[in-house]
């Protein structure tokens, strides 16, 4: 079995600037999303309690609300979790109250409604752990993107590391413009999520580049256009097998790993789609505008010194 | 060609039996235990204690599977949960028979079933995170600015005592926010005052200041006193929660520092955070107290005193070596005079001693205190929950001025670091507060294991059932591959012990289905070569040489990813960034070597090779 059965390099450079306008396109409605509607985030980023609680029967989520509000807690949030019979309340945090105390009147007002409330979980975070947790995240980003580079330019060349860069951050944001987008819950899983999916992008971008530096290296006479499209018509297969098997496991993810894994699982599939598609068909063209040339690979040859036989013999 | 040297095969050899051995403890589950430990920290774990368990489980017939001991607990496995109840309930009646002051916490916790060679070998099942397990979290924050208040505070009474003793007059001492302000009349009084200050205490640093017709004198801690204030705090806090928490009766908890002044307690399987935030929350105090000398010689009187009837003015208390001891109720002093207790030796007779050091208040009224009880017997208790417990019960040998106090006599150098950790233990050094809390109940435990397995396993079958139609043999080489990818995983997450936590076992997944991508360029590069007309051993060799470079490249870029979670990742992350930065590194083993070895054993000792099973090989133009 073979799926993919190219005969001809695929001329994707022809198409490179069509690429790059979707991609500032829907880089650019990201972008617009983050900015007015912003990131739904967690109680890890942003302070707060949240209580998890399970019932024997699906409760009445309006009586939970009406109690709660009576009780004191009137920005909280009450929603289902999992399932009906699973409930989670969300209270934000407030100055000057006894913020470690939240989780006890929470239950307390839940046993008041009745129904057997069972605490599943319970987390709390104060604010100013929750702001560390969000410049800690940022720090991460930040090293990342730097390692990243820093490598490429090492191990390829300035333009590579740039263009592989851009592109993968490019994804990052079209994660981060979906979670704005939907009101996805941003939590710390999800971070770490966008974090591994940054790494493995840059992944598809090196597999290209690497037949690229290879390409100029073994074949004269084909324009740099042409070197892309070769690198990217030989490594297509090997890329959409790879990111196939890597989605079955998150696809599995998605369907068997439980609510606690959801936006794990759907930033990493956002991640991977996306990832295909920035990295070989935004990442190249970026290569090519950047002036990538074969000389940039091959070290010149020595020049003979005047007079010098064909053998190269001199004294 | 293909032919791997007996050393390389010889290391995939070894490597995948140590891999089995240390993934073995995982199969066997959890067997039921009772795990008893001391409460008191004037109680020690001991051989004689076993001895006397052993003893109490023969008399009601029960039989332990195993005995494990270690210098702070004692367990106990048993075949089933039934006997470990009444294990339970044996053990707690014979060792606690007063349940309202007990001596002991028997904890049922679960162990372990791998067997014991397993165990010699420290092969261990793999360490569940919290969100697994179930159980509490709680991070607290040390409030140091209180720490160095308190200090500021007993500072300045010290100096109003020796500004007194040296005869300066002084306008008043205050504390303004982190500093001392000292007023006086005139400069030539301060600059006196200065001196003697800068003398007696060189932990201050002092600058002039003028305020209207005051002369000042301002007083703040120097850094490095400031650091020393704040590392006993949160030293001595943790040595109070250990205190406390040992009370609750929990297996395994975990009580560690946390960046400069943060705590992290996580107290496996304990469902009621109320209570648990009740016993972080308290506090004991210290007190000093006189021994009623007459009295507690006398036999008669102690007999009654034992059965409960102590004379009037006097408390009972036991000794730690056994013996009953009458106090007096008058407290000479508390606690908060105590500014540290260290443990050290004796100058002169190089004897362990421990050395106490009062503020200045406290000073003066031991000094009072010791010059009219010179031969008698002072008693330091620590008083928790209204019981009292004796540390020490020192014998007065002489007057003892300045503050600076030794005890001394007939004491290992164990037991002189017990008593100063006990008379530090007594209260907190500094408040605190909970700026993190995390309860998992323990069916959410188990489900989230039972999901993150499914998800893993249901995601693995797919990768192998498609690797196996796409290349055939080669396929299937790749799927052991990635099995044996899995088992150095887990091998080296129980070998380090590390915490496997719900993102953790979601990155065993996503690593899994990374690592394959490694397999997929190397048999594509199989392929490609083939395409171009290579022999069939030619192809192996190329295809596996070449597709190196690039699996390195990219697996770095995917460790840089991982690493930077490892460094700023905290909680539940730290847990994924471990296991994906592990996998990153077996994978690059197991996708590349372990492979190699399989393929070379199958291929490699045919002279005459076809064909490659790699599935069909399609060729433009045929």
């Amino acid at each position: 079995m073979e799926f993919f059965r190219i005969k001809r390099d695929i001329p994707f450079m022809r198409h490179a600037l069509v690429f790059n306008i979707i991609s500032l396109i829907t880089f650019v409605l990201a972008v617009f999303f983050l900015a007015t509607k912003g990131l739904h985030l967690s109680i890890e980023f942003t302070g707060g309690t949240l209580v998890e609680v399970g019932y024997t029967q699906p409760p009445d989520l309006d009586q939970i609300r009406k109690r709660l509000e009576a009780d004191g807690f009137t920005d909280s949030q009450v929603i289902n979790f999992g399932s009906a019979r699973d409930v989670l309340i969300r209270v934000p945090l407030k100055a000057g109250e006894e913020t470690a105390k939240v989780s006890e009147r929470v239950h307390a007002s839940l046993q008041a409604v009745g129904g057997e409330p069972q605490i599943k979980r319970v987390e709390f975070v104060g604010p100013q752990v929750g702001k560390e947790l969000a410049e800690d995240g940022a720090m991460a980003l930040m090293l990342v993107v730097i390692g990243i580079v820093v490598y490429l330019a090492f191990r390829f060349e300035w333009r590579f590391a740039v263009s592989a860069i851009i592109a993968n951050l490019h994804d990052v944001v079209i994660i981060l413009g979906f979670f704005a987008f939907f009101q996805w819950e941003f939590s710390l899983p999800v971070l770490a999520a966008v974090l591994a999916v940054l790494g493995y992008s840059v992944n598809e971008s090196v597999v290209v580049f690497d037949r690229v530096r290879e390409t100029f290296k073994k074949q004269r006479g084909l324009t740099t256009p042409e070197v892309i499209n070769h690198a990217i018509t030989s490594t297509i297969s090997r890329t959409i097998i790879t990111h196939g098997s890597t989605q079955m496991m998150v696809t599995s993810m998605l369907i068997f790993g439980g609510p606690a894994l959801h936006y794990f699982a759907l930033a990493l599939t956002i991640g991977i789609l996306f990832g295909i598609y920035s990295s070989v068909l935004v990442a190249s063209p970026l290569v090519m505008w950047l002036g990538v040339t074969r000389e940039q690979f091959v070290k010149p040859k020595k020049e003979k010194p005047a007079g010098m036989t064909e053998d190269g013999a001199c004294v | 060609m293909n032919k791997y040297p007996l050393w390389k095969n010889a290391i995939v050899i070894v490597a995948l039996i140590l891999g089995l051995l240390y993934t073995l403890p995982n199969f066997y589950g959890e067997v039921p235990a009772v795990q008893v430990s001391s409460v008191k920290a004037t109680i020690k774990i001991e051989p004689k204690l076993q001895a006397r368990i052993e003893e109490i489980l023969t008399a009601s017939g029960l039989k332990p599977t195993g005995v494990f001991a270690d210098p702070h607990s004692i367990r106990f496995r048993f075949a089933d949960t039934e006997t470990q109840l009444k294990a339970k309930d044996a053990i707690e009646k014979a060792l606690n028979p007063d349940p309202a002051d007990a001596s002991y916490s028997v904890a049922l916790n679960l162990l372990s079933a791998s067997p014991d060679w397993l165990t010699a070998i420290h092969a261990l099942p793999m360490y569940l995170g919290l969100d697994l397990r179930g159980g509490v979290h709680f991070l607290l924050q040390v409030d140091m600015k209180g720490a160095i208040t308190k200090r500021l505070d007993s500072l300045g009474a010290d100096l109003r005592t020796l500004l007194r003793d040296k005869n300066i007059r002084h306008g008043g001492i205050a504390r303004e926010g982190t500093q001392l302000a000292i007023r006086f009349r005139d400069a030539e009084t301060r600059d006196k005052a200065r001196a003697v200050i800068s003398d007696s205490q060189p932990d201050l640093d002092l600058a002039d200041a003028q305020e209207g017709a005051d002369f000042k004198l301002v007083a703040s801690l120097k850094p490095a006193a400031q650091k020393r204030i704040q590392e006993f705090a949160i030293k001595q806090n943790i040595t109070t929660l250990h205190n406390r928490i040992n009370e609750l009766g929990v297996a395994e908890p975990v009580i560690q520092q946390q960046g400069a002044d943060r705590i992290v307690v996580q107290l496996p399987g304990v469902q009621d955070t109320a209570k648990a935030k009740d016993i972080l929350g308290r506090t004991a105090t210290l007190e000093i107290r006189m021994v009623d000398d007459e009295a507690s010689a006398n036999p008669a009187i102690m007999e009654l005193a034992a059965q409960g009837q102590p004379p009037a003015g006097t408390d009972y208390y036991v000794e730690r070596g056994g013996r009953g001891l009458l106090v007096k109720k008058q407290v000479v002093l508390t606690g908060d005079r105590l500014t540290d207790a260290q443990a050290g030796f004796d100058s002169q007779t190089h004897e362990p001693a421990v050395h106490l050091t009062l503020d200045a208040a406290g000073a003066r009224i031991f000094k009072d205190v010791t010059r009219e009880n010179v031969g008698k017997r002072m008693a330091i208790l620590l008083i928790e929950k209204g019981k009292g417990e004796v540390v020490t019960a020192p014998v007065i040998r002489s007057e003892i001025g300045g503050g600076r106090v030794q005890i001394s006599g007939r004491m290992t150098t164990t037991e002189a670091s017990d008593v100063a950790l006990l008379l530090r233990a007594g209260s907190l050094a500094a408040p605190m507060e909970i700026v993190e809390e995390r309860t998992i109940g323990p069916s959410l435990g188990a489900d989230n294991i039972a999901k993150g397995m499914h998800s893993t396993l249901w995601g693995f079958l797919a990768i192998a059932a498609f690797m196996i139609v796409y290349y055939h043999l080669l396929g299937l080489v790749s799927v052991i591959a990635l099995t044996a990818n899995l088992l150095f995983l887990v091998a080296l997450l129980s070998l380090l012990q590390a915490t496997l936590t719900l993102p953790g076992i979601a990155a065993v997944a996503l690593t899994l289905g990374m690592a394959i991508d490694a397999n997929v360029l190397i048999n594509e590069r199989i392929r490609e070569e083939l395409r171009n007309g290579v022999t069939p051993h030619a192809a192996i060799a190329a295809g596996y040489e070449r597709a190196w470079g690039t699996i390195l490249d990219s697996n770095i870029t995917t460790l840089i990813a991982g690493v930077a979670l490892l460094i700023f990742g905290s909680g539940p992350v730290r847990g994924f960034a471990v296991v994906h930065c592990l996998g990153i590194l077996t994978s690059i083993f197991s996708s590349v070597v372990v492979s190699r070895a399989l393929v070379n054993w199958i291929y490699g000792s045919r002279r005459k090779l076809d064909s490659i099973s790699i599935g069909q090989v399609w060729k433009p133009g045929v």
